[in-house]
């Protein structure tokens, strides 16, 4: 039986627990050593207890100014302070105040909370006219992308005919079997794995001609290689990877459209993109991934929130390319000062305009720089 | 669960500090508390900071302080186990296998035919070693879950051997840049601390302990300067490292007879070591080099 916690160490344990309702993690195991740091301690004093904190509990350098506030509170009865957006981790399926102005970025994962058929419905008919033309592109794509994405180096070797290393072990073994005759070196290389794909697709209104053949082309995406992630971003951010799984296209695209409540709206695409990054469990599909943004960047709402949503997705991304529309005729140079000041963060800006053009640059991802 | 309250002669944080400034490493509250606990807890130490804050520093000198041999994992991307914990030396053991003669036992598993890695030699030797996995945000997520399992038990299994498991809990430190962030569950593991840059009265004295040379005005010039400098937008802002570098290298210039805000000047190059940072300085060097010439 489990001895009832002593009256003291309450308010102790009381604390990780504050901390995860407001979105930092705490696992138990750091309670546990934040109660034997605090009794290590002395504690003398509350700043013995606030190094004890910091010390076990780890808060991100980011969510300093919050921990620090909530521990106040916990410990000293102080006025909470007003939440920064970047360290509130939201569960899904509820919307995100941004602190800036009535601005709102919902989060919907699945589920369409909006009701807004009509124009899903809509768009699925638009779409299957533009789907039959591009569907012999889109099988043959299919077919070349598991070979053609980029890799990256794994942990494991495996035996190779020719490889950088000799398989000391394997070479050994065999020349133990012939009396300590070494009759030929066996070689080794590294095993290489397909990166997964993060697919970031615009569904606003100056997207409009592109959109359903980009969903299209995502559901292609979703079934031929395993690790894919797809999101739709207009004025929200929507999840619709399960519904793409779905075997037949216009089934899985009908689903999908169903989800998807900003057809054609405005663009807010660094509140999006804020919004992806705040959900730890998405931002991780975006670590070491090959990030595609279909998108022609002309961002409504404020453009340093683009760039620095940009700027992270940059840090956890392998790369990050960038296909827009407009950069089919030649001389396109990026003219909004949002995608000025994101360009130098892009692997590419290259031309999205249509299926096949896509296709060739998600093709090309892997040659152009090596895993 | 019975806690040591006194490693190696330190029983508090003070403590620590104390030993860690006559091993001329300058610690604030912060990492004193947070190395100490990590000593009485048994649990890794994990530094995060901005490069050159003296992450590696505070490392070596916890080392020297414990009077133990420094082991240190430099992690790169493609880390693998051969690297970090141990490899057989199987040309050794192809010459024993020739020169044995016939009806010979021979045991090409011995531990003369194993080569020791930083990890097997941190375990085998818990007591006289301390481990430090430098820059463990450049290795690859696979070898960050690896690390994991051998942070939580600290033992490692050689299949041809079997099982090997520390006999008491080895002082770990790991630093990490945040060029990515890290697996929660590798910070859950560890006691962290993150290094910010120290306050300038701090910095003028690690800048004057590091090198007995520099005059205190000149220490709390370049701490100035410095100071300004890191609230520039520069790809990479000067650490304590290139504060120390700074200092040295305008008062060398100094005593070849340059005059003091030229020698800063000149020396620029010690702090900022980067073109575009460099050119987005050079015209308003002024405003950060007081004195200087426009």
């Amino acid at each position: 039986m489990i001895a009832p916690l002593p009256a003291a160490a309450r308010l102790f344990v009381a604390f990780p627990a504050l901390l995860r309702e407001h979105g930092i993690a705490a696992a138990p195991e750091q309670t546990t050593s934040f109660l034997m740091a605090v009794e290590l301690l002395g504690p003398r004093s509350v700043a013995d207890i606030h190094r004890a904190a910091t010390a076990t509990l780890a808060p991100h350098p980011e969510q300093r100014e919050r921990f620090d506030a909530l521990f106040d509170l916990h410990f000293l009865g102080g006025a909470l302070a007003e939440p920064g957006d970047d360290d509130f981790a939201p569960d899904e399926d509820i919307s995100i105040q941004e602190d800036s102005g009535s601005r709102e970025v919902l989060i919907g994962e699945e589920v369409n909370e909006t009701g807004q058929a009509a124009t899903g419905a809509e768009a699925l008919s638009i779409r299957q006219l533009k789907t039959l033309d591009d569907s012999e592109t889109l099988r043959r794509f299919g077919r070349a992308l598991p070979a053609a994405l980029p890799r990256r180096r794994g942990y494991r070797h495996r035996t190779a005919r020719r490889g950088p290393m000799v398989d000391l072990a394997r070479s050994l073994k065999d020349a133990i079997r012939h009396d300590g005759e070494v009759m030929s070196l066996k070689r080794l290389r590294r095993v290489t794995r397909p990166r997964p794909i993060l697919l970031l697709i615009d569904v606003s209104g100056s997207m409009k001609q592109r959109s359903d053949a980009n969903l299209a082309l995502a559901h292609t995406i979703v079934h031929a290689t395993r690790q894919v992630e797809v999101f739709t971003f207009g004025t929200r951010l929507t999840r619709v990877t399960r519904a793409l799984r779905r075997k037949r296209r216009e089934q899985a695209l009908a689903e999908a459209s169903g989800l998807v409540a900003d057809w054609d709206g405005g663009t807010r695409i660094g509140d999006a993109l804020q919004a992806f990054l705040a959900v730890p469990r998405f931002a991780a599909y975006a670590r070491g991934a090959v990030v595609v943004v279909l998108s022609d960047g002309l961002e409504r709402g404020d453009p340093s929130a683009l760039v620095t949503a940009v700027a992270r997705l940059a840090q956890r991304a392998h790369r990050i390319d960038w296909l827009t529309p407009l950069a089919a005729d030649p001389g396109y140079r990026p003219e909004t000062e949002a995608l000025r000041l994101i360009a130098p963060r892009l692997a590419s800006l290259s031309d999205g305009a249509s299926t096949a053009r896509i296709c060739r640059r998600i093709l090309s991802l892997g040659g152009t720089q090596a895993a | 669960m019975a806690l040591r309250t006194t490693v190696a002669g330190i029983s508090s944080p003070e403590d620590l500090a104390e030993a860690l400034q006559a091993a001329m490493y300058l610690a604030d509250d912060g990492i004193a508390t947070a190395g100490y606990l990590s000593l009485a807890l048994g649990k890794p130490l994990l530094l995060e900071g901005a490069p050159g804050v003296g992450k590696t520093e505070a490392a070596k000198a916890l080392a020297g302080i414990l009077g133990r041999r420094l082991i240190r994992l430099q992690c790169f991307e493609g880390i693998d186990a051969a690297a970090a914990l141990y490899e057989w030396n199987y040309p050794r053991q192809m010459l024993a296998i020739r020169q044995a003669k016939d009806g010979e036992q021979l045991d090409i598993y011995r531990d003369d035919f194993l080569i020791e890695r930083p990890m097997l030699t941190t375990l085998r030797r818990p007591e006289s070693t301390v481990l430090l996995i430098d820059e463990i945000d450049r290795s690859d997520h696979e070898f960050e879950a690896f690390l994991l399992e051998f942070l939580s038990d600290f033992s490692i299994s050689i299949p041809e051997r079997g099982t090997l498991r520390a006999a008491e809990r080895p002082v770990v430190i790991l630093t990490s840049n945040r060029t990515r962030e890290l697996h929660e569950a590798l910070r859950r593991r560890c006691v962290y601390h993150y290094i910010a840059y120290p306050e300038p009265e701090r910095e003028a004295q690690i800048i004057m302990l590091r090198s007995s040379a520099v005059a205190e005005s000149t220490a709390r010039a370049v701490v100035q300067a410095v100071g300004l400098l890191r609230q520039e937008p520069l790809a990479k802002p000067p650490g304590v490292a290139e504060a120390v570098d700074w200092a040295e290298a305008a008062t060398a210039l100094a005593q070849t007879g340059a005059p003091w805000p030229e020698a800063f000047r000149r020396s620029l190059g010690a702090a900022i070591k980067d073109e575009e940072d460099l050119a987005h300085l050079r015209p308003r060097l002024p405003l950060f080099i007081p004195g200087l010439a426009a």
